[in-house]
């Protein structure tokens, strides 16, 4: 009986609810995450693991294929980030404005490629940067009077490929990220702003931006992780993992490829830790440019 | 779809004519982005109706001839051979994977949340920020000991070694509680005066006036679960338990032998969630903005 007085107080009910994430956040996330550190410091064998300190690291630091996928990656990231935020969040204005008809046809239209896995975005993609001449890519280039491309052969036009496969993916949510942030935005300024005969320009300018900005920091927080942990995408347009000079190879695909393929779990790990902390870095530059960590503070 | 109707009745007619203008300009901008979007998979519509080789020879690209179009690729998913038995069978793992993930995750994470929302208790901030953290952490990097982990508790190619480690998903924890925030807690003490202790309230109470967060998170959580890739694909290992999405990508072998299967079977299974996405499409926006307006 007393043990059931407990159980029904008010005192107890918060943390029996917590249990389920306190257990969740012990077993599947601190716990791998110090595993991942620790085992960064280590040789792992199949049968005994071997301290070997920095070593892994210092490994790192002279491994060339690491530096083509951390270069990779961080073209990625950059280039997604600038494609991925001005665009829809101009789309966005526009959709928002009352001069767009069937809204809700085309709201829908742009999610729908993000409801696809990137088994088949990542293979439809594949096909049409064919490098046949018959690929849709190179029937463009045809039909434009230009000579057919390797697409995926080449490091600089398989770049287009990967961002027009992500762009093509998240361009629809990025909008629907912005138009929600434009609906708490309170049409009165806009309206005062119109008295004071203020052009469209400036309208953006000094109302739509400074108020997005919440959203474009969450679009952009997102972003840069999604950019730096790309992985998939690149495995599916070259349907594998290898890619010609690894012109493809990510951070976490360098990662799949050592700890899974290779089975060099603490190399693979050392590169996660690697990819975690830039990752954390890069977070906190631009969440204090952002002046986002001062307003949390307040 | 609004139209201002007040600030037509303002306007002069030229002004008019070029308000018309703009929205044959905006709309337009629209209609054409919508149909690039839209061309990959029309692309792979049309191709389905080609033999899978094709693909492999020439690429994708539309060819819109009717005369070399047919359905066999379809027959041939439908037809009851060894081939069509296997996709069926991942499609069925697939919904079951779904239903579970999302069934379990939303059950979970609104008791977490309403937990973590609904006291004041020592831990609450702390827990509140552990949730964030979780979030700031990219799931590759716990990848590989989380492997290794689910190897060591024997849940290596089971169901519940998929589904378990996402199940506190940390971003429906946090949609939960943003959503809860703006319930009256006054009703959770006119409850306790009438007697109802904390487990009833949260069931009978609180869980029916929290059913549009159930149904957005729903959806989201189905369109992750339903196309969830990179964890399955390590923890399954037996072919009778994969999903669709590794089912497909086994199929992508160098000789294309498979490609009939390939394109027919993934125009197929974009199919269930378009059909949830369009039933319940209101639902997903709010859902996943959650995030976004607050910051």
């Amino acid at each position: 009986m007393k043990f059931r007085k407990f159980l029904y107080s008010e005192k107890t009910a918060p943390y029996v609810f917590a249990l389920p994430f306190i257990l969740s956040f012990c077993i599947f996330w601190i716990y791998p995450l110090i595993s991942a550190i620790v085992m960064s410091f280590q040789d792992i064998g199949a049968i005994s693991s071997e301290w070997v300190g920095f070593h892994n690291y210092a490994k790192l630091l002279k491994d060339n294929v690491f530096h083509t996928a951390m270069l990779n990656s961080f073209e990625y990231m950059l280039f997604s980030c600038m494609l991925l935020i001005p665009f829809p969040m101009l789309f966005a204005v526009l959709m928002d404005s009352n001069l767009v008809k069937a809204k809700g046809v085309w709201k829908a239209m742009l999610y729908v490629p993000a409801l696809t896995s990137v088994v088949i975005s990542g293979t439809l993609f594949r096909l049409m940067f064919s490098e046949y001449k018959t690929g849709q890519m190179n029937v463009i280039m045809t039909m434009l009077g230009l000579s057919t491309v390797k697409w995926l052969k080449i490091k600089w036009t398989s770049e287009i490929a990967l961002l027009l496969l992500c762009c093509w993916r998240w361009t629809g949510v990025n909008m629907l990220y912005f138009l929600s942030g434009l609906k708490s935005i309170d049409k009165e300024l806009y309206e005062s702003a119109d008295m004071d005969g203020a052009s469209f320009g400036q309208k953006f300018r000094f109302i739509t931006l400074p108020l997005l900005k919440p959203t474009t920091i969450y679009v952009l927080t997102i972003s840069i992780y999604a950019g730096l942990s790309m992985f998939l995408e690149s495995y599916m347009l070259w349907a594998g993992n290898s890619s010609p000079n690894n012109i493809g190879l990510t951070i976490v695909g360098y990662l799949y490829k050592r700890g899974i393929e290779k089975n060099d779990m603490g190399y693979a790990c050392a590169v996660g830790v690697v990819l975690m902390v830039i990752g954390l870095i890069i977070n906190f530059i631009q969440l204090a440019l952002n002046g986002s960590l001062k307003k949390e503070e307040e | 779809m609004s139209i201002s109707t007040t600030s037509v009745k303002k306007e002069t007619g030229g002004m008019r004519v070029k308000r018309n203008i703009g929205t044959v300009f905006a709309t337009g901008f629209f209609a054409v982005l919508s149909c690039l979007i839209f061309f990959p998979i029309f692309a792979g519509i049309i191709a389905s109706f080609r033999p899978g080789i094709e693909l492999i020879r020439r690429g994708l690209s539309v060819n819109l001839d009717v005369t070399t179009m047919n359905l066999n690729n379809y027959n041939y998913l439908f037809s009851g051979n060894a081939d069509s038995k296997k996709y069926w069978m991942w499609f069925k793992n697939s919904m079951a994977l779904t239903l579970v993930t999302v069934v379990l995750t939303l059950l979970i994470c609104y008791f977490v949340a309403y937990g973590i929302t609904m006291y004041n208790f020592k831990l609450k901030r702390v827990l509140y920020f552990l949730v964030i953290a979780t979030m700031m952490v990219p799931f590759e990097i716990l990848m590989l000991p989380l492997y290794k982990e689910i190897i060591g508790l024997k849940l290596i190619d089971t169901m519940a070694g998929v589904i378990l480690p996402g199940l506190c998903g940390a971003s429906t924890i946090f949609f939960f509680h943003q959503y809860m925030q703006s319930l009256p807690r006054a009703l959770l003490d006119a409850a306790r005066i009438d007697g109802a202790n904390e487990y009833y309230i949260s069931v009978k109470i609180m869980l029916p006036i929290t059913k549009p967060a159930f149904s957005a998170m729903a959806i989201l959580c189905a369109m992750g679960a339903w196309n969830s890739m990179l964890w399955p694909l390590l923890v399954f290992r037996s072919a009778d338990k994969f999903t669709l999405t590794i089912g497909l990508n086994t199929l992508l072998t160098p000789y294309g032998n498979n490609y009939d299967m390939l394109i027919a079977g993934s125009m197929l299974a974009i199919l269930p969630i378009l059909l949830i996405f369009l039933c319940f499409q209101k639902y997903i926006i709010d859902g996943m903005t959650a995030g976004a307006v607050k910051g």
